[in-house]
């Protein structure tokens, strides 16, 4: 009944059959782990103890580590919370808006990526949470809970709150959703483990899976909670980004009062995701062997993501200066040329480069299908995102209104280190999901496999 | 020890095979208790004769329940319990209120959803489900049959699973 279009390109190649799907993507939970996973899991672990050590000595004597002076008041923090939780958006795309559209090929990347935008957004939320100082009281400052001044609450009418609820909303709501795809699978590696004989391992993935039986009464309800899950990830991942976005645009600081900030964001927030989402596949597909399921079409998929999403950013860069221009508030004006030509020139040509001129290279399918050039390129999208929110925070906030507050910022061993836990717990939550989780949906891969597998499309 | 169960567990290698099974079995009288496959088939539940899942309504409820109480919460917290003056606004500021209400409603309403589908699905940590056969979060579609709810013979079901392209009968008792 399911039609097989020639017209559709491959997305399982390698003639792979439903039973090669459950036996590829259950092996490597099942075996034991390689030794350039343990390289790579050493190597994050080593990130992760520096960094949390640096952590530990802000937490000691207060966040006065930090390079921050009375002009720069906000630097690295929110320029590496932006950054992870902007990387986190491309996995809320991929599962969420691409299953609306119905877009077939996010099926083998959806997993990985859900999990990237998971651990993305810890990392994000560390930055907020040590900023608290005393991140222990964070929650009577955060929340709306009753407390001993009157009671005071919490201002409803900051962007910080809102933040506050986007981020936590958007964890949870990304971690159910993420949850829901991976049950199934789990179910598949109980039942390998009960007909191998481990019991223990059959225990502990039929907890995970919370005894899942495939019952098609089952999976006709869990279609429609995948569906309106979907629906309502859609506008929270876009509310998301919007949200971080006006804890800018709603202030008076030139460079940051602007109204195209939400769209702009979010398009940067995907742009990144998408180059992370690349940067981490394109290593996992070539650890585990996933070339039959992630293949050059996917990537290059993922490229013209990554060409659309650009441009609009570089748009966005351009229509921000001319605004600034059209608009003849001088200090507006200030603002960028500043950024153009004071200071901090280095910062915004590296993210023009980085972020404008490099992904044009997609343009050409060599470039777009080449691995290397793929892995080159994500990598510097993410150097080049990183500095456009260092450019908007940093280089509007170092010219004050006064010249004798002019300052500039140089970061502190804390700062980097604490860059440098986020790494750290990003990675190694990345390793252990890769070794002990399917990293391929196998459930929604096994539902195309009939309509979309070589093997299968030359025998109709 | 209660009386065992018997049934009759048909295995099929292709979806589209078993749809029309499920179709020809149920039209021949005989009624399947459930179908077990590895992905989700299109168009099984509507052969098997099932209604709709309601899960969209509870989702809407629990969303509906979370935009009400993020409103209340607010307006009544910095609108009357200590209303204070920020950046010379009303004190019942509804466009603020907004984004709150809006993440609000999409939480109650996800997590609302998502509990009432593992309530209804008896789905919980500790419960091992029934297992007609392994192969059914593999690669093979299983169809389990209970004798004891059906007239017709089990030599009768068994010819007519056969006949209807199951590569396989087994029986089984639990």
């Amino acid at each position: 009944m399911q039609a097989s279009s020639v017209v559709r390109e491959t997305l399982v190649t390698g003639g792979k059959t439903v039973a090669d799907v459950s036996h590829d993507i259950s092996r490597q939970v099942e075996g034991k782990p390689t030794r350039l996973w343990w390289m790579a899991f050493g190597v994050s672990l080593v990130l992760l103890a520096y960094g949390a050590y640096c952590c530990w000595i802000m937490l000691w004597n207060g966040i006065g580590m930090w390079g921050l002076n009375k002009t720069i008041g906000w630097a690295w923090d929110i320029t590496n919370f932006v950054w992870w939780v902007g990387i986190g958006h491309a996995g809320t795309l991929i599962s969420a808006i691409l299953l609306l559209f119905r877009q077939r090929w996010r099926m083998s990347i959806n997993r990985a990526a859900e999990a990237m935008t998971i651990f993305a957004v810890i990392c994000a939320l560390s930055f907020p949470a040590f900023h608290m100082g005393r991140l222990w009281l964070g929650a009577y400052w955060v929340f709306p809970l009753p407390n001993a001044f009157g009671s005071l609450w919490v201002n409803f009418n900051s962007p910080l709150l809102w933040d506050v609820f986007a981020i936590s909303t958007y964890f949870s709501v990304s971690l159910i959703f993420w949850y829901m795809g991976l049950i199934p699978d789990f179910a598949v590696i109980r039942d390998r483990a009960v007909k191998m004989g481990n019991k223990s391992r059959a225990n502990v993935y039929n907890a995970l899976s919370f005894g899942w039986d495939g019952a098609a009464k089952t999976w006709m309800r869990y279609e429609s909670v995948a569906l309106i899950l979907a629906g309502l990830s859609t506008p929270l991942v876009l509310s998301v980004h919007t949200i971080v976005s006006m804890d800018f645009a709603t202030s008076v600081v030139p460079g940051w009062h602007t109204t195209i900030f939400p769209p702009y964001f979010v398009a940067g927030a995907i742009f990144s995701g998408f180059a992370m989402v690349l940067t981490l596949l394109l290593v996992t597909r070539k650890v585990f062997h996933l070339e039959d399921y992630i293949t050059i079409y996917h990537v290059e998929l993922m490229n013209i993501v990554i060409i659309i999403t650009g441009s609009i950013v570089g748009v966005a860069y351009i229509t921000e200066f001319f605004i600034a221009w059209y608009g003849q508030v001088p200090a507006e004006q200030y603002a960028f040329i500043n950024r153009a030509t004071g200071p901090y020139w280095w910062a915004y040509w590296s993210m023009m480069t980085c972020n404008v001129i490099s992904p044009q290279l997609f343009w050409f399918k060599k470039i777009r299908t080449s691995l290397v050039a793929t892995f080159i390129l994500s990598i510097v999208v993410n150097i080049g995102m990183w500095f456009e929110r260092f450019v908007i925070i940093a280089t509007s906030l170092h010219r004050d209104y006064l010249p004798s507050s002019w300052t500039m910022f140089h970061p502190t061993m804390y700062d980097i280190g604490q860059y440098l836990f986020t790494f750290g717990i990003f990675f190694t939550a990345f390793l252990l999901f890769a070794k002990f989780f399917p990293v391929i949906n196998m459930a929604e891969v096994k539902s195309i496999i009939k309509a979309t597998s070589e093997k299968k499309k030359s025998t109709h | 020890m209660t009386n065992k169960e018997n049934f009759l567990v048909g295995i099929f290698d292709d979806e589209d095979v078993l749809l029309h099974a499920v179709e020809n079995i149920r039209d021949k009288g005989v009624k399947i208790k459930e179908v077990y496959s590895p992905f989700p088939v299109h168009g099984l539940d509507e052969v098997l004769g099932y209604t709709r899942s309601r899960l969209p309504i509870a989702a809407f409820l629990f969303g509906l329940t979370g935009t009400s109480l993020a409103l209340f919460t607010q307006i009544w917290m910095l609108g009357y319990d200590w209303p204070m003056i920020i950046g010379g606004k009303n004190f019942h500021n509804i466009p603020p209120f907004i984004p709150v209400t809006f993440e609000f409603t999409v939480l109650l309403s996800a997590f609302g959803m998502v509990g009432t589908f593992l309530i209804v699905s008896d789905m919980k940590p500790y419960k091992w489900p029934r297992q007609y056969d392994l192969r059914s979060t593999d690669d093979k579609h299983v169809m389990a049959i209970d004798l004891g709810a059906n007239k017709v013979s089990k030599e009768e079901i068994r010819r007519i699973l056969k006949e209807n392209g199951a590569s396989e009968v087994n029986e089984k008792s639990f």
